[in-house]
């Protein structure tokens, strides 16, 4: 009896239970669509995160940045009166360098990964040597020696650009004839240097080598480069070939492609973590180390005890490392967060209001109903019971038409393959390139500035400052997923909604005296 | 069956008091059909309110039986709604969007019988009440009078001691109103019921063994 008088008051009443059916519908498809959403920017992210930090990376560890000491002096290039060759007042120079940054970079001891591998929870550990190598090459104006006003006999010619030159020295000049023109390039890539025993936590865990060979453990220690294949493209380099890093010749035996995604990887080259320590000066130095603990819930565990034991060094979780990734993915990661979580909160409130009003409007309409059955028994919770489960019956037949709403929402936004494009670094440790180089500009006739130094203009090429250890920029092809624990959540939602209005209108015909309830209308 | 001693019932409509009923004494015997008359708002309805363990005096006791119902609580009001008493009112207040033997099932709702139970004793109400082809229909496909029929076997389908009907034929036409009031007069004399009539018509009045005239709250037994 009492479904069937249930169902014969939904159906005799459609318009209300329409008008409730439809409020809660709407708000369960947008609670549905946006959390989707939600987890399909998550999933974009951890995309473009994996690129970069590698599969399975559920930390990484880095050097807290430090203000810069007058020890780390700037980055240099020097070429003296006998580098390159000279032609008609012309001397063509070529210099490569591998270098953490301008001021040598700064980075974390290796006994720092022995910490992190020390510690409980943690499942594996790999650091890494992020670099930037740097090429100067072309010609500048061939050297000769002009003592500075006021100064005695002349030095040794040539000094180091980007250093300030001090009064009582000899600058080098351009030709002799004004033959000598300057004109040079200066080229930088990424090299990234890799333990090659310790390969399936980090960047190259996230990494299938498209051409060629990839690096194995045999390789450390050896010139042998792997690069990315979009770099390779750019740069015109292939597997077979060879590439100057730090001024040695690396052959490149492969070519790599991000697994998780259709863009660039961490770096343009990759090389065995000991010569890029090495090379750059940097031995028993890192610059990152990879986490892997033990079971997600052990991450936040990790993170704590390696923050008290490191305590010279930053730990970041992924979801600390999701704040890095920026672009169009960040842009929509903002709306999800923002509008979107919001926009659903008001939704689903007013879904609520709307089957809350409607239920006690529906009692209202209902008094000499209610007075009735109270005057032949019924008891309040029996009337009760009535209203409640109306109310949940509509509510219901909302979430089930809202998860409807929410699964063809999903599909077609799959369907249209909305693409969100996003690049992720995981942070400067470097002094960057906005370093001043000093004297050395060469004024329009190919002569340097002649006079005291701290009124030199400064140096041709000082700019790039603040570079970052990885950037790259993906793009992700989003994918909403349809997860069970949503259409749960809905579900509870519609539940919940289904209960609240019952739960008032319910309150409100119980409340109702009989006697009034037939006075009302009699 | 029914003493009332001294009692008033004040109630507030509008925000303005109603002196509904005033210093009422009155007995009604077990047995006894009772015509109450009088005047739109005399207080008729409150008195039969009262009877029926709907609302509770404002001052004054109302006896039943040996139980002084003007104290009850209302879990024991809704016992004795539920088993002793059967009302039928003048709008019929049937369930619009339930057929006639559900409207008489719905009255059987809390008895602990079975589902194939209530329907037979629904089925032989309306059956009494001479609607069995009528059963499957809405209310809103009944005539007045059929509806009225479906109410009354409604308020007998539990087989109350007592029927208090308020104004049943009012909104009837006259052949109408007299087979209605034939149904209720033989249902009483066979099931040997209280019945409590609310009415203007004196026709209907002067059918009752008893009758009664409420004017101003006060009321009086008519010549």
């Amino acid at each position: 009896m009492f479904l069937t008088y249930l169902r014969r008051e939904l159906f005799g009443r459609r318009k209300q239970t329409a008008i409730i059916a439809a409020g809660m519908a709407l708000a369960i498809g947008l609670v549905i669509i946006v959390n989707a959403f939600s987890q399909g920017v998550q999933s974009a992210q951890s995309k473009v995160l994996e690129s970069v930090y590698g599969v399975g990376t559920d930390m990484t560890v880095t050097l807290t940045p430090v203000a810069p000491t007058a020890a780390s002096g700037p980055q240099s290039f020097g070429f003296d009166r006998n580098s390159g060759t000279s032609a008609s007042g012309t001397q063509k120079v070529s210099q490569s360098r591998l270098t953490g940054g301008m001021g040598g970079g700064q980075f974390m001891p290796s006994s720092d990964l022995t910490t992190v591998e020390q510690a409980t929870g943690v499942k594996g550990a790999a650091g890494t040597l992020a670099l930037q190598n740097i090429t100067f090459s072309g010609q500048i104006p061939q050297a000769f020696q002009v003592p500075l006003p006021g100064t005695g006999t002349g030095g040794a010619g040539g000094g180091p650009f980007g250093q300030v030159p001090q009064p009582g020295t000899k600058l080098n000049r351009g030709g002799t004839n004004g033959n000598g023109g300057s004109s040079f390039n200066v080229d930088r890539f990424s090299v990234l240097g890799v333990d090659l025993a310790k390969t399936a936590v980090g960047p190259l865990s996230a990494i299938t080598v498209s051409n060629g060979v990839g690096l194995t453990s045999a390789d450390t220690g050896t010139y042998k480069a792997v690069l990315d294949s979009n770099y390779a493209t750019s740069a015109k380099l292939s597997t077979g070939g060879s590439i100057n890093i730090g001024g040695q010749d690396f052959s490149i035996v492969g070519l790599l492609t991000p697994s998780t995604s259709d863009s660039s990887s961490a770096s343009d080259a990759y090389i065995s973590l000991d010569v890029a320590q090495k090379l750059s000066g940097n031995t028993d130095k890192l610059s990152t180390v990879y986490v892997q603990a033990n079971s997600n819930k052990d991450i936040a565990n990790v993170k704590a005890s390696l923050a008290t034991v490191l305590t010279a060094d930053t730990v970041k979780t992924q979801s600390d490392l999701a704040s890095t990734v920026s672009g169009s993915l960040a842009s929509a990661s903002s709306l999800v967060s923002g509008l979107g979580y919001w926009l659903s909160i008001a939704v689903l409130i007013a879904a609520f209001l709307i089957a809350i009003l409607f239920t006690i409007s529906g009692v209202s309409r209902r008094t000499r109903e209610f007075g009735t059955l109270k005057a032949i028994g019924w008891k309040n919770r029996r009337i009760t019971a009535q209203v409640l489960g109306e109310s949940f019956v509509q509510s219901m037949l909302g979430g089930l038409i809202g998860i409807g709403i929410g699964l063809v929402g999903i599909f077609a936004i799959n369907r249209d393959n909305l693409t969100l494009q996003g690049s992720a670094s995981a942070g400067s440790l470097f002094g960057g390139f906005g370093r001043r180089a000093a004297a050395g500009g060469a004024n329009a006739n190919g002569f340097p500035p002649v006079g005291d130094p701290a009124n030199l203009p400064q140096g041709a090429f000082g700019g790039g400052g603040g570079s970052r250890q990885v950037a790259t920029v993906q793009t992700i092809t989003m994918h909403l997923p349809v997860a069970l624990n949503v259409i749960l959540l809905a579900v509870v939602l519609s539940i919940v909604g289904g209960l609240l209005a019952g739960a008032f209108g319910g309150w409100r015909a119980s409340r109702l005296s009989p006697a009034a309830a037939l006075r009302s209308v009699n | 069956m029914y003493e009332l001693s001294n009692v008033s019932k004040t109630y507030k409509q509008r925000n303005k008091l109603v002196n509904a009923l005033q210093n009422v004494d009155l007995q009604i015997a077990d047995g006894q059909m009772v015509a109450i008359q009088g005047p739109t708002g005399g207080g008729k309805s409150t008195l039969l309110q009262l009877l029926g363990a709907l609302d509770r005096p404002s001052s004054g006791t109302i006896t039943m039986g040996d139980v002084d119902i003007s104290s009850l609580p209302d879990s024991k009001l809704v016992e004795i709604r539920s088993h002793k008493i059967g009302f039928v009112f003048q709008t019929f207040n049937l369930i619009p969007t339930l057929n006639a033997l559900e409207n008489v099932e719905i009255a059987l709702q809390g008895e602990k019988i079975s589902s194939s139970e209530r329907i037979e004793r629904a089925e032989a109400a309306l059956a009494s009440v001479g609607l069995s082809d009528r059963t499957r229909h809405l209310p809103g496909e009944l005539s007045g009078g059929q509806q009225q029929r479906v109410a009354i076997a409604r308020a007998l389908v539990k087989n109350p001691e007592i029927l208090l009907a308020d104004e049943p034929t009012g909104n009837l036409d006259e052949q109408t109103r007299d087979d209605i009031m034939d149904l209720l007069e033989g249902l009483w004399r066979e099931k040997g019921l209280t019945l409590v009539v609310v009415t203007h018509d004196s026709a209907i009045a002067k059918r009752a063994q008893r009758r009664l005239v409420i004017k101003a709250g006060k009321i009086k037994e008519a010549s």
